[in-house]
C-alpha cells in the first residue's frame, strides 16, 4: 500500500500547476448556467487550450496515476469541468479508442482531443429507462447504410453535438440484450430533429430526438453487428468507473468553501451543522481514497475500470445531494436565490441518484455481479 | 503510487486468517461466550508467539512491519470476532510493558471508553494511555473496582473512576480499534450474502429480492468505502485522516450488523445466530477511544485549518 507519487509525476503535478496559473486567466468570461451554445464555445475553447499543451490525451494514453494528478490540480486551481466535451471525452472516447479500429480512431479521436466536435449519447428511450436493453430505435441495412428510425430522450448536449454515440436494434429476433449494435451517428444528417427538454433546474442541457430514417454508414459501427451490449458495458465502466472522479476533488473545493461561509456568517457555531461539515470531510475525503484504491486495481488488470466503480457511484450521488443540502443549511433563505452557485448545483445534483444508472440499478449490479446474488426482481 | 496490498501483505493476511480459522471458528468462539468472553491465555500466548503484538516492535525481538500490516491484523482480528483487550496489549508491547510482546501477560486499558474497563478482571494491569504517555496500574490499586453486567457477553465489563481521557487519544489505538470494525463488517456482510442465497421464501432464494439484495448491496458499499479510509490512513498517519476512517469503519460495523441481523430475520433475533455478537461488539468499540461526534469535530476541524 503506497499512496506516494514517483518523482517524475511529482514534476507532471509541478509542471501542470505552473501552467494552470498562467493559463486560466487568459479564459474568456464564463457563460451563465443555461447559455448551452456559449458554454460549447466556452468549453472546447478550453480543451483547445489543454490540447495545445500537450494535456489532450490525459483522459485516455496517460497512465492512470498522471490522470489522477491531472484531475485534482485542475479541480484544485479551479479550471472549467469538461462540459460538452463530456460525452466524447469520458464516454464515447474511450469507448472507440479500446473498441474502434485504426481508421475509426484516426478519425474520431483527434478531433475530441482538440474541441473541434463534440459529442453526445444516444443511449437512454422514453419506454426504456433504466431498463436499457429494450431500446426499440431500429437500424435496418441497406448497402453500406443502416437506416436508422425511432426516438431517444435524455440526450445531453444534443442541440450542439456534432456527434453521437447511438445505441440501436440491429436484431428484433433476438433476446434483447444481443440484437443491439453501437453506431456513430453525424448529428447533421438528415432526418434528426432535437427538442430541448427544460430540466427542474430550468436548464436545457438534455433534449428528446426523433429520428427518421437517418442514414448512418456501416463503416461507422463500432464493434461487431449485434454486439453493441458488449460495446455498451464498456462505455458504462468508464461512466461510472472515472467520469466522476475530478468531481470528488472539486466537492472537497466546495466543502472548504462552504466552512468559509458558515464561519462567516454564525452558522459554524451549531455543533449539528458543523458536525454534519465534519462527517461530509470524512466522507469526501474516504471516496477520494476509494478513488485511488480503484484506479491502481484498474492498472493491475489493464485499464479499463472494473465494476467497483458502482460502489463509487452510489455512494457518491448521495453524498453529493448531502453536501449541497448542506450547502442549503448554510445559506438559509439565500438557497432560494438562484443566481448563487450552490443553489444551480443543489438542482442539479438532484439528477446523480438518477443518470448513468438509477442507484436503484447501481445496488442490483453491486448485489448481483460482485456478491453473486441471484437474479431477480 | 500503488494503493494496493503487496504480496507480502496479503500473505500476512492470509497467515492470520488461517490462524484465526484454524484456532478460533465457530465452537471456540462460542466456548468463549459461554465462558463470559475471559481471554483463553493459551491463545493468548499463541497470538504472542506469531507476532501479534510485538508486529511493530523493532526487528531485534519483534517482527519489525508498520502500522498498515497491523491494520490486516486487526482486521481478521475483527471478523473473526477474536476477545480480549487485543489493542491495549498490543500498545503495551509498543511501550515496552514486559509480557506483553510475548502474550505472557494480558493488559488492558482503563481510558479507552470512559470509566468503564474491559476484561478488567482476566487481565493482569491497567494501562492509562493518555497520550503518547502510560501509566500501569494493577488489580489490586483498584479496590473500588465494580463489576458490571455487560451487554456485550464477549467483553466483561468493570467501573472504576477517573477513567476519562484527559489528552486526544493514541492514533493508533483509534485507527486498530478502526481495523477491527472494518473486518466485523466485512464479516456481516459476508455472512448476509451467504444467509440470502441459502434461505428460501416464497420459492425462490430470497437474495433474489430487491429489497433483501439493496441491504446486501449498501453493506458492501460501506465496507468498502470504509475500507479505503482505513487503509489510507494507515499509510498517512494523518490523525484526522484517522478519525474519519474511525467514523466510516464504526458506521460500517453498526450498519453491517443491522442489516444483517434484518436479513436473517427471526434467526437473527436469536442466541444462536452470530449477528448479536458482531453488533453488541461493535456498538462497544464504536463508544471506544473516539466516538462519533468527537470524530466529526475532527474532521470540522481539519476543514476549518485548511481554509
Amino acid at each position: 500500500m503506497d499512496l506516494t507519487y514517483t518523482a517524475e509525476e511529482e514534476d507532471f503535478r509541478a509542471r501542470l500547476r505552473e501552467w494552470l496559473a498562467v493559463s486560466l486567466p487568459k479564459l474568456p468570461a464564463k457563460p451563465g448556467p443555461l447559455d448551452w451554445p456559449g458554454r460549447r464555445a466556452y468549453d472546447t475553447t478550453w480543451q483547445r487550450m489543454l490540447y495545445d499543451a500537450g494535456y489532450g490525451e490525459v483522459h485516455w494514453d496517460a497512465p492512470p496515476t498522471q490522470r489522477l494528478i491531472f484531475l485534482e490540480e485542475t479541480e484544485l486551481a479551479g479550471a472549467p469541468y469538461v462540459g460538452a466535451n463530456f460525452v466524447g471525452l469520458l464516454h464515447a472516447g474511450p469507448t472507440i479508442a479500446a473498441e474502434g479500429t485504426a481508421e475509426q480512431r484516426a478519425r474520431w479521436l483527434p478531433p475530441v482531443l482538440r474541441g473541434d466536435e463534440v459529442w453526445c449519447q444516444g443511449f437512454s428511450e422514453p419506454d426504456a429507462g433504466s431498463d436499457l436493453a429494450s431500446l426499440r430505435t431500429r437500424a435496418v441495412r441497406d448497402g453500406d447504410s443502416y437506416v436508422v428510425t425511432g426516438s431517444k430522450i435524455w440526450t445531453s448536449h444534443a442541440e450542439v453535438a456534432d456527434w453521437c454515440e447511438l445505441l440501436v436494434r440491429t436484431d428484433t429476433e433476438a433476446p434483447k440484450h444481443r440484437g443491439i449494435t453501437w453506431l456513430a451517428m453525424p448529428m447533421d444528417a438528415p432526418g434528426i430533429t432535437v427538442r430541448p427538454l427544460r430540466t427542474l433546474a430550468g436548464s436545457a442541457e438534455f433534449a428528446e430526438m426523433f429520428l427518421d430514417e437517418v442514414r448512418v454508414p456501416v463503416a461507422d459501427r463500432v464493434g461487431r453487428e449485434n454486439d453493441g451490449w458488449r460495446v455498451t458495458m464498456v462505455t458504462l465502466s468508464f461512466e461510472r468507473g472515472t467520469a466522476f472522479v475530478g468531481e470528488v476533488v472539486a466537492c472537497r473545493r466546495t466543502l472548504g468553501e462552504l466552512a468559509a461561509a458558515a464561519r462567516a456568517n454564525g452558522t459554524w457555531d451549531d455543533p449539528v451543522l458543523r458536525r454534519r461539515l465534519g462527517r461530509l470531510n470524512a466522507e469526501f475525503r474516504a471516496l477520494w481514497r476509494l478513488t485511488q484504491w480503484n484506479v491502481s486495481e484498474s492498472q493491475m488488470t489493464g485499464g479499463v475500470p472494473g465494476i467497483g466503480g458502482s460502489v463509487f457511484k452510489l455512494r457518491y450521488s448521495h453524498a453529493r445531494q448531502e453536501l449541497y443540502d448542506t450547502a442549503a443549511e448554510v445559506l438559509g433563505p439565500d438557497a432560494f436565490d438562484l443566481d448563487r452557485e450552490w443553489t444551480a448545483d443543489r438542482l442539479s445534483s438532484l439528477s446523480y441518484t438518477i443518470a448513468a444508472g438509477t442507484s436503484q440499478i447501481q445496488r442490483n449490479i453491486v448485489a448481483e455481479r460482485i456478491l453473486g446474488l441471484p437474479k431477480g426482481r | 503510487m500503488d494503493f494496493q496490498l503487496t504480496d507480502d501483505q496479503r500473505a500476512l493476511q492470509r497467515g492470520v486468517w488461517e490462524l484465526l480459522a484454524g484456532r478460533f471458528g465457530r465452537d471456540a468462539l462460542r466456548a468463549a461466550v459461554d465462558h463470559g468472553g475471559k481471554v483463553d491465555r493459551k491463545l493468548w500466548r499463541e497470538l504472542g508467539e506469531a507476532g501479534f503484538f510485538s508486529l511493530r516492535l523493532p526487528e531485534e525481538g519483534g517482527v519489525g512491519l508498520g502500522l498498515p500490516e497491523a491494520v490486516l491484523v486487526f482486521e481478521e482480528a475483527g471478523r473473526a470476532l477474536l476477545n480480549g483487550p487485543l489493542v491495549a496489549t498490543h500498545l503495551a508491547a509498543c511501550g515496552g510493558l514486559p509480557g506483553a510482546a510475548d502474550g505472557t501477560r494480558v493488559f488492558t486499558c482503563a481510558t479507552q471508553l470512559r470509566g468503564l474497563v474491559p476484561h478488567f478482571a482476566d487481565s493482569d494491569a491497567v494501562v492509562d494511555i493518555h497520550g503518547t504517555s502510560m501509566r500501569v496500574r494493577y488489580p489490586k490499586d483498584l479496590p473500588s473496582a465494580r463489576s458490571v453486567r455487560s451487554m456485550d457477553p464477549l467483553t466483561p465489563l468493570h467501573r472504576i473512576p477517573g477513567g476519562t481521557p484527559k489528552a486526544p487519544p493514541r492514533p493508533d489505538a483509534v485507527l486498530l480499534t478502526a481495523a477491527e470494525q472494518l473486518g466485523s463488517a466485512a464479516r456481516t456482510t459476508e455472512t448476509a450474502v451467504q444467509y440470502a442465497k441459502d434461505r428460501r421464501q416464497f420459492g425462490q432464494p430470497i437474495g433474489g429480492f430487491q429489497a433483501v439484495k439493496h441491504l446486501c448491496a449498501q453493506m458492501l458499499v460501506r465496507t468498502e468505502v470504509a475500507r479505503a479510509a482505513v487503509y489510507a490512513a494507515a499509510v498517512t498517519e494523518d490523525f484526522a485522516e484517522i478519525a474519519g476512517a474511525k467514523l466510516l469503519a464504526d458506521e460500517a460495523a453498526v450498519r453491517g450488523a443491522r442489516d444483517c441481523l434484518q436479513v436473517y430475520g427471526g434467526m437473527g433475533f436469536t442466541w444462536e445466530a452470530d449477528v448479536h455478537l458482531h453488533l453488541k461488539r461493535a456498538w462497544l468499540r464504536a463508544q471506544m477511544w473516539l466516538t462519533a461526534a468527537e470524530a466529526e469535530e475532527i474532521q470540522a476541524e481539519a476543514l476549518a485549518s485548511a481554509l
